[in-house]
């Protein structure tokens, strides 16, 4: 059961606190867009096999959503930063480099599926 | 025969007898005993019957990984199925109950299986029970299930309590052996809070069986001064009869503490822990010779737990069996008790050791380079048939024993490492898996959670297992490893052993148990392997090999060399089946807590919901809200009651508590934009005063909640949502302003419980309301739709001209305190009319009589506003909405969408409900095909008929026409399609 600390009101909360609310940095394609933007929109999903960008709300605690950077596979977490953001920090980016080198941060774009061992 | 020696037994108090008794036979054990060691003092060594062949079953361990003393224990309510015996206490009075017989222990029909056993390998069921189909359901299911499972269920309910703790800690420590209780010694020096637990209810592991020296004194000596410095420190807590179930992501840890006397039964701790040093100890490897699943085999150190702990013996002549050194202490302690060893057969060419002099010294004979061909004797271990271990098992002698002690070598219990992940490396000379240190599990700062200490990471000398506990318990504190002097007797090298002898035929290996309590074989592992079962994940399903009560803990590392060597591919290839949490089971009373009855969710009640009560109620849950269905007179059938509730309100007057509708008000300069965004239709045009039926959709442009949304100012609105959706669209609001237009101004608040809100609804409403008095109601100055807010009776109302029956109706909200008093007034007031509670069901009536869609029954989430001819509510001028562009695409803008009609049951029926509307043909699964469904079903007591709605392909088309309905074990009713509004199509009851 995960921890993450919530950056709006410092609490580390468990997991029971939070709601999990899938991929972060989701650019919304509406009306006017492409059928295959609106399909990567709505169904598309990076699924790395290590960093991830996540979004999570402090459901029982704040109410306040916000946005975490966690390997999926061994759990590590980079860093979490305020749903307003449009990139992870750079203390994320750095830390999560550390770990995974060649990592790096692009929205919507997948990643490379063999990242890690 | 096993017996109890008159002299020994560590931990039983022969000063205290204690009545027990084992499928009505009555027996004394002592205080200390558990049950097994109870029985086996008894004579008691026939305890089951294994799961397929039913073959007789003896115990074989002495701790939680036995597989076949598995029991029914307790009586009446407090029945607990597959109990371990070897891990049971025993108590005065207890009463136990073998598993898995019939008729009973000692005479079992099933035992024919075994006859069969040569017709009955590995993926039997899943060859045989196919065809043909018909007997799946009415032969084979009902036969299965009776000759399966092991325990009885109890009938009642538990009569016990359980609780649930949480603690943080900084280190906890699974397993109260030496290498524990060094890593708590150094941990608890920094001042640090630690947490000790031990699964058993004693300290100090295997080393206070084997007395080896530590810190110069016998271990127990040692183990005792040690429990007692950590109880005098204030930051370290101890707890026996607690087994740490699970390791789960960052640090979280379950932990199951069995308790005594009066209070609860069982406690879950729930830990966050910084550090866990798993200090969980080891499992003897059973081997694998044919018949090795005689009663009378048992594990060496099971034999020596049984001798030394509670002076019971387990048969007059013992053969040892072994690969490794260890298994010669329990020929010393066989031969000390005066017992027989009339030989220890070691697998190994020249076995030397301290261990193996010693016993040659005492004249033990030692057969070097042997193994077992067979054991023989059915129902008792009657003699072993000594063989060369290289051979193909032709028998050299026989030796008459009546009981056998082997050892394959010890697994590491690398479970509370690899629960969340911690990888595992193959050690090819110790031939174990091993916790990688590379790969650690770990927390969220990428730190390691789990540090493996003692036997978990592959020691099994005292020396060497007590100072791998003192370093983990100083790593897991940033501290220097305190030093612990330890000796104990030097060992030889062990040899890997995996089939016993290693030539050996079929004939003997389908003799050679891996698998004891599901009857699994080196036969079947092998067969697997041949019939392209390769992956270790599919030979365990095909074979059932790890899937008993035990999951594999004796059984699997045999099995995985089996499996290994059928497939020509070396052990680490193979790789082992994933370890999974918890280590042992756990009641559901454990994991429930105190989570039951009234205190398994919180209830949410209206202001009004005592009135309810007192008035014939009965409760329909919505969401965790409790609403009336039915208003219910003595004597009156729930059905007639809905009927009376319906035709009070078209003719009468009727009151609906509709306190439980969301409320949620969105405020702010942004928020008409943001509403606009929110609901299909426009909100941001609405004037002030004014209400407005709103629908909203999901990006994926599916319906989700509807409502009607007043305007309460300029930059205020209400808006009203489904009584289970209150919460979720708060929440989906929320996630859209905070997410996506964090720099709207806008602030929404989820009001549902600040107000009391109740429908009155009927012809006579507003006499009702005038009744009251302090509001203009009239036609014309609160129109259908309209809002007003002021003093109605004294109370502070607001009145909204909205209607969900179709009658002329009012809801009135009041702040919720005052919500009781107005309910009554309004009784008070209406009772010239005969008016008259309603419950969800007659508005469930009311609403679909006059053709209203309801969230969740015309809804099911793949449903579009345009489905339900609520195309006029999607604005086609909004530039964008939540939802918009997905109705864009082509199979939601096109044709051939199931859409809602009424449907009008020719024989006047009430259609069954979640009916398909047949079509023609057949689909690729020989399943009829459907051409729509019904959505909502009622007996409309204002038609006198059954009246339904129901969405069918291009259904508003079809007009007339006449469909077959299914209709579940009976002939298809015809229902033709109508215009889904039954009652008063012109609006003059509503507008009235």
């Amino acid at each position: 059961m995960l921890t993450l600390t919530c950056p709006h009101c410092g609490v580390q909360a468990d997991e029971t606190e939070l709601l999990p609310g899938g991929e972060a940095h989701l650019k919304r394609h509406g009306p006017g867009s492409s059928e295959e933007e609106f399909e990567g929109y709505l169904f598309h999903r990076q699924n790395p096999k290590g960093p991830h960008l996540e979004r999570w709300r402090h459901a029982f605690g704040c109410g306040k959503w916000f946005l975490a950077a966690r390997d999926t596979v061994t759990m590590q977490v980079f860093g979490t930063y305020p749903a307003s953001l449009a990139t992870p920090t750079d203390e994320i980016r750095r830390r999560a480099g550390v770990e995974r080198p060649g990592w790096g941060f692009e929205p919507g774009v997948p990643g490379e599926p063999e990242a890690v061992e | 025969m096993s017996t109890r020696l008159h002299r020994g037994g560590r931990l039983i108090d022969r000063s205290r007898p204690l009545r027990f008794s084992f499928d009505g036979h009555p027996y004394q054990g002592y205080e200390g005993d558990t049950l097994a060691s109870a029985l086996l003092a008894n004579g008691q060594m026939l305890v089951g019957r294994s799961f397929k062949y039913h073959r007789p079953r003896g115990f074989v361990a002495s701790g939680h990984e036995e597989p076949n003393g598995l029991v029914n224990l307790g009586a009446g309510d407090r029945v607990e199925p597959n109990h371990r015996a070897t891990v049971t206490p025993l108590k005065d009075g207890m009463t136990a109950l073998s598993q898995n017989r019939f008729p009973s222990l000692d005479i079992d029909v099933g035992v024919l299986n075994d006859a069969l056993g040569r017709f009955l390998p590995a993926g039997f069921y899943y060859k045989t029970f196919m065809w043909p189909r018909a007997f799946w359901k009415h032969v084979y299911e009902p036969v299965i299930r009776k000759s399966a499972g092991l325990g009885r269920v109890p009938q009642g309910r538990d009569p016990d309590t359980y609780e649930h703790f949480n603690v943080h800690v900084d280190v906890l420590i699974a397993g109260g052996g030496v290498a524990g209780l060094s890593a708590a010694w150094a941990a608890a020096q920094s001042g640090q809070r630690v947490l000790l637990m031990e699964q058993s209810p004693c300290w100090g592991g295997r080393a206070v069986i084997d007395e080896p020296e530590i810190d110069g004194t016998p271990a127990s000596h040692w183990v005792d001064r040690t429990v007692r410095a950590l109880r005098s420190m204030p930051n370290v807590r101890l707890r026996l009869n607690a087994q740490v179930s699970g390791v789960f992501d960052h640090g979280y840890v379950l932990a199951a503490e069995q308790l005594e006397g009066a209070g609860p039964r069982q406690r879950l701790w729930r830990i966050r822990a910084g550090k866990v040093i798993a200090a969980n100890g080891a499992i003897e490897r059973p081997l694998a010779f044919a018949g090795n699943d005689v009663p009378g085999v048992m594990l060496a150190s099971a034999m020596r737990d049984y001798l030394v702990n509670w002076g019971v013996s387990i048969g007059d002549r013992v053969v040892v069996v072994t690969n490794n050194d260890d298994a010669y202490r329990t020929a010393l302690a066989i031969h000390r008790a005066g017992l027989i060893v009339p030989a220890i057969v070691d697998a190994r060419p020249r076995p030397d050791g301290e261990l193996v002099r010693q016993a040659r010294d005492l004249g033990i004979r030692i057969e070097a380079g042997r193994g077992i061909a067979k054991v023989t004797g059915r129902r008792r271990v009657s003699g072993v048939k000594l063989c060369a271990l290289s051979g193909e098992g032709s028998p050299i002698e026989e030796i008459f024993c009546d009981a056998v002690a082997m050892s394959g070598g010890w697994t590491p219990s690398v479970h509370l490492w690899s629960h969340c992940g911690g990888g595992l490396s193959w050690d090819d000379d110790r031939a174990m898996f091993l916790p990688d240190p590379k790969r650690p599990p770990r927390n969220h700062n990428g730190s390691p959670i789990v540090l493996p200490a003692g036997s978990v990471v592959g020691e099994l000398r005292t020396a060497a297992v007590i100072g791998s506990g003192a370093r983990a318990g100083a790593a897991a504190v940033g501290a220097d490893a305190p030093e612990i002097l330890a000796h104990d007797a030097e060992e030889g090298p062990f040899l890997p052993v995996w089939i016993m002898p290693q030539g050996a035929k079929t004939a003997l290996k389908r003799k050679m148990w891996l698998d004891f309590q599901n009857d699994v074989k080196v036969s079947d592992v092998e067969l697997a392997a041949r019939e392209g079962f390769q992956s270790v994940e599919h030979a365990k399903r095909y074979t059932t090999l790890g899937m008993a009560t035990d999951q594999g803990k004796l059984s699997n590392i045999n099995g995985l060399a089996v499996l290994s060597n059928a497939l020509h591919v070396p052990i680490p290839q193979v790789g082992t089946t994933t370890f999974r949490p918890p280590y042992t089971p756990l009641t559901l009373g454990t994991i429930g807590g105190v989570a039951k009855e009234h205190l398994f969710q919180p209830v949410r009640r209206t202001a009004i919901h005592e009135w309810h009560q007192r008035h014939g109620a009965t409760w329909e849950p919505v969401g965790l809200w409790r609403r009336p269905f039915a208003y219910i007179r003595p004597g009156e059938h729930v059905h007639a009651a809905m009927n009376r509730e319906v035709l009070a309100v078209r003719n009468g007057v009727g009151l609906l508590d509709a306190s439980t509708l969301g409320k949620i008000v969105v405020k702010g300069p942004d928020a008409g934009r943001f509403l606009d965004m929110m609901y299909t239709n426009v909100m941001s045009s609405l004037p002030v005063g004014k209400c407005r039926y709103g629908l909203m959709c999901t990006e994926n442009g599916f319906l989700s909640d509807d409502g009607v949304v007043i305007r309460l100012s300029e930059d205020s609105w209400l808006c009203h949502t489904t009584t289970g959706g209150a919460d979720r669209i708060h929440a989906h609001m929320e996630d859209w302003l905070q997410t996506e237009w964090h720099d709207w101004k806008v602030y929404v608040a989820n009001l549902t419980e600040q107000w009391a809100q109740i429908a009155v609804a009927g012809p006579r409403a507003r006499d009702v309301l005038s009744k009251l008095g302090g509001m203009d109601l009239s036609r014309e100055a609160l129109p259908f739709m309209a809002f007003a807010e002021g003093k109605l009776g004294g109370f502070d109302a607001r009145v909204h001209r909205i209607s969900f029956s179709g009658e002329l109706s009012f809801e009135v909200a009041v702040p919720a305190n005052q919500g009781l008093a107005l309910w009554e007034a309004l009784m008070q007031a209406g009772t010239e009319w005969g008016i008259t509670p309603y419950g969800t069901e007659a508005m469930h009536v009311l609403r679909a009589e006059k053709g209203y869609i309801m969230i969740g029954e015309e809804t099911d989430g793949t449903v579009i506003p345009q489905d339900l001819n609520l195309g006029w509510a999607v604005s086609k001028k909004k530039p964008d909405f939540l939802g918009k562009r997905a109705q864009e695409r082509s199979h939601m803008a096109g044709g051939h969408r199931w859409k809602l009609v009424g449907l009008e049951p020719l024989n006047r029926s009430v259609l069954p409900e979640g009916a398909y509307v047949l079509g023609h043909g057949e689909n690729a699964n020989g399943q009829r095909n459907a051409e729509g469904r019904v959505t909502s079903t009622y007996f409309s007591a204002t038609l006198d008929r059954g009246i339904a709605m129901a969405l069918i392909e291009n259904g508003p088309e079809r007009m007339g026409q006449v469909v077959q309905v299914s209709n579940k074990g009976g002939q298809p009713i015809e229902a033709r399609i109508v215009d889904p509004v039954l009652y008063d199509k012109a609006g003059d009851k509503l507008n009235g």
